[in-house]
């Protein structure tokens, strides 16, 4: 499945749910899912900057594709990390930067967090492609 | 008067949202406005849009009245000798901070000491210690113990002789009347008597107090008393410094310019006397035309049935939150007729899951809550948190409406574990 692919898929997935209270749910279940990560990788440095909640993402290379492992202490914002990662683990640093993220719109994700996740939200986008501009050969 | 009569005033309280009805539980960050002070501060920018205190056109004396009426009003519902005792600034952060730069530049030298309490908002707070830190001052403070209660005798130790024998050099003390995390009302007469023992003025922030408790400044004795509007039934960017007329004239302006003067030539300027010494600029004078009917607001508040009500919803929410051995609520409340008695206030946490995660899924269940370090991280801290989750009520707010908080809040839960 192509980057653009798996982004439709969880517009799909989400559009399913008419309630945001449901949508939160798929959100909680995707951060539940999410692999759990080890603690001695909670460090500073994997801190992503501009969340109230703590959330850590680890970067590594795999064949030429970038995996990323996330972790966070809200579940919530776990969900959002774990839906992140479902769309650009396992790609190329070319494939991702090259993507957009307008899916997080039609998702309607943006307008249904509060002001401080959103602006978290903004800072784990960047930190996703500042990552992958930075393992680009 | 009923719940249900008082809540009538409250336009917003009828609202919707996301389909679903308005449970407004954040009434200690900002109280919602009765229909009185909303059309006031409508008739007030229709008519009687002018600067105040200026000019000779009628528009002007108008607001002006109005302004000066507003003055009234808060120093009759605070009981303040006069009103040149009423400086109206921003907010309460604003007040505070004209305490802190005017009493700190009259009277803070190198080597003294400013108490401040350890559950204080940070605008009672880092005031202070900038205070300090540009005088070469101590910022000391008052430790509250694992109940959220103040451990006086640190304080007796700070006002009293030093180890060394020296006198202490304590200059000011700065309290919560009740704190916006913690809820209890503080026992801040016994503050001021002990400071007053030792010369020392206090400030109360009184923020939180002015809303539950029944203020007579000239009773409690407080030196400073600093409070915002907007948690006050009236309309934002409002805030009000009383300050015993002594300290005022003691000390000098903090802001400079507009008719807070008396004379002005290239090289030297003197300053208007009592309030506007203190009112640099133009006030907001729409919003302060609405203390009147904002303070008719907070005196049906303190109507006897109504009290008994609230108390009532309170004790309920605070009962409930205590039943469950998975939720830690702060701060202990004392008995009915003592000091720290819960003043509307819940701050909790839940075992096991994100405050902010809980607050998320609470709103778009229509309840309204804060969460996080709620402006006082240092007392956030002290539990041992990442940040907590606040209920704080008023008295339109409802049994039922506790009781869908706690429906809600448990569904949160179980989605969230
Ligand atoms: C105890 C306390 N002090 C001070 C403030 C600051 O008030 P304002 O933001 O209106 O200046 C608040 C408001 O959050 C408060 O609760």
């Amino acid at each position: 499945m192509t980057i653009e692919e798996k982004q439709e898929e969880l517009v799909e997935d989400f559009s399913m749910y008419d309630e945001w209270l449901d949508k939160y749910e798929y959100l909680i279940e995707l951060g539940k899912a999410l692999p759990a990560f080890p603690e001695e990788k909670k460090t500073d440095d994997r801190l992503i900057k501009g969340c109230q909640s703590r959330v850590w993402l680890d970067a590594g290379m795999d064949g030429g594709k970038i995996v990323f492992t996330a972790d966070s202490d809200a579940i919530i914002t776990r969900g959002i990390i774990a839906m992140l990662i479902s769309v650009y683990s396992g790609r190329t640093p070319e494939e991702i930067l090259t993507s957009d993220d307008a899916f997080l719109d039609r998702i309607g994700l943006r307008e249904n967090l509060s002001p401080t996740r959103q602006n978290g939200l903004l800072s784990m986008m960047r930190t996703i492609r500042d990552l992958a501009e930075s393992h680009r050969n | 008067m009923t719940v249900q009569t008082f809540r009538t005033l409250f336009p917003a309280l009828d609202g919707n949202v996301y389909g679903k009805a308005l449970v407004y539980f954040d009434n200690a960050a900002t109280s919602q406005r009765p229909a009185s002070v909303i059309d006031k501060y409508a008739r007030m920018s229709r008519e009687a849009n002018a600067n105040i205190y200026r000019a000779v056109h009628k528009l002007s004396a108008d607001a002006t009245e109005a302004y000066e009426q507003g003055r009234e009003a808060v120093r009759a519902f605070i009981g303040a000798a006069s009103r040149e005792e009423i400086i109206f600034t921003s907010g309460c952060t604003a007040a505070v901070n004209t305490v802190a730069y005017s009493f700190g530049e009259a009277f803070v030298r190198p080597g003294d000491v400013i108490v401040v309490g350890e559950a204080e908002h940070h605008s009672n707070l880092v005031p202070w210690q900038q205070l300090c830190l540009r005088k070469g001052a101590d910022l000391r403070v008052l430790p509250v113990d694992e109940e959220g209660h103040w451990q006086l005798d640190e304080l007796g130790r700070l006002l009293g002789a030093q180890p060394d024998g020296a006198a202490s050099r304590v200059k000011l003390v700065a309290v919560a009347h009740i704190s916006n995390v913690l809820g209890l009302v503080n026992p801040v007469e016994e503050v001021i008597g002990m400071a007053h023992a030792a010369g020392v003025p206090v400030l109360v922030d009184g923020a939180q107090g002015v809303v539950h408790e029944a203020v007579d400044v000239q009773a409690m004795d407080c030196d400073f008393y600093c409070f915002s509007g907007h948690k006050l039934y009236a309309a934002p960017g409002t805030g009000i410094l009383y300050g015993k007329k002594k300290w005022l004239e003691a000390m000098p302006p903090f802001l400079f310019g507009g008719e807070m003067v008396d004379t002005v030539t290239l090289e030297r300027t003197t300053f208007a006397g009592l309030p506007h010494k203190f009112e640099a600029g133009t006030g907001n004078f729409t919003a302060v035309a609405t203390f009147p009917e904002a303070m008719e607001t907070a005196r049906l508040a303190r109507d006897p049935q109504l009290l008994a009500a609230f108390d009532e919803t309170c004790r309920c929410l605070e009962d409930a939150l205590k039943a469950r051995s998975d939720i830690r609520l702060y701060g202990a409340s004392g008995d009915a007729a003592g000091p720290y008695r819960r003043a509307g206030v819940c701050s909790f946490t839940v075992d096991g899951v994100h405050h902010e995660d809980l607050a998320q899924l609470l709103d778009k269940m229509g309840v309204a809550v804060r969460s996080g370090l709620m402006c006082a991280e240092p007392v956030i801290r002290h539990f041992g948190v990442s940040g907590m989750l606040r209920a704080s009520l008023l008295p339109y707010n409802t049994l039922q409406e506790v009781e869908y908080f706690m429906q809600c809040l448990d569904k949160a839960v179980a989605m969230l574990r």
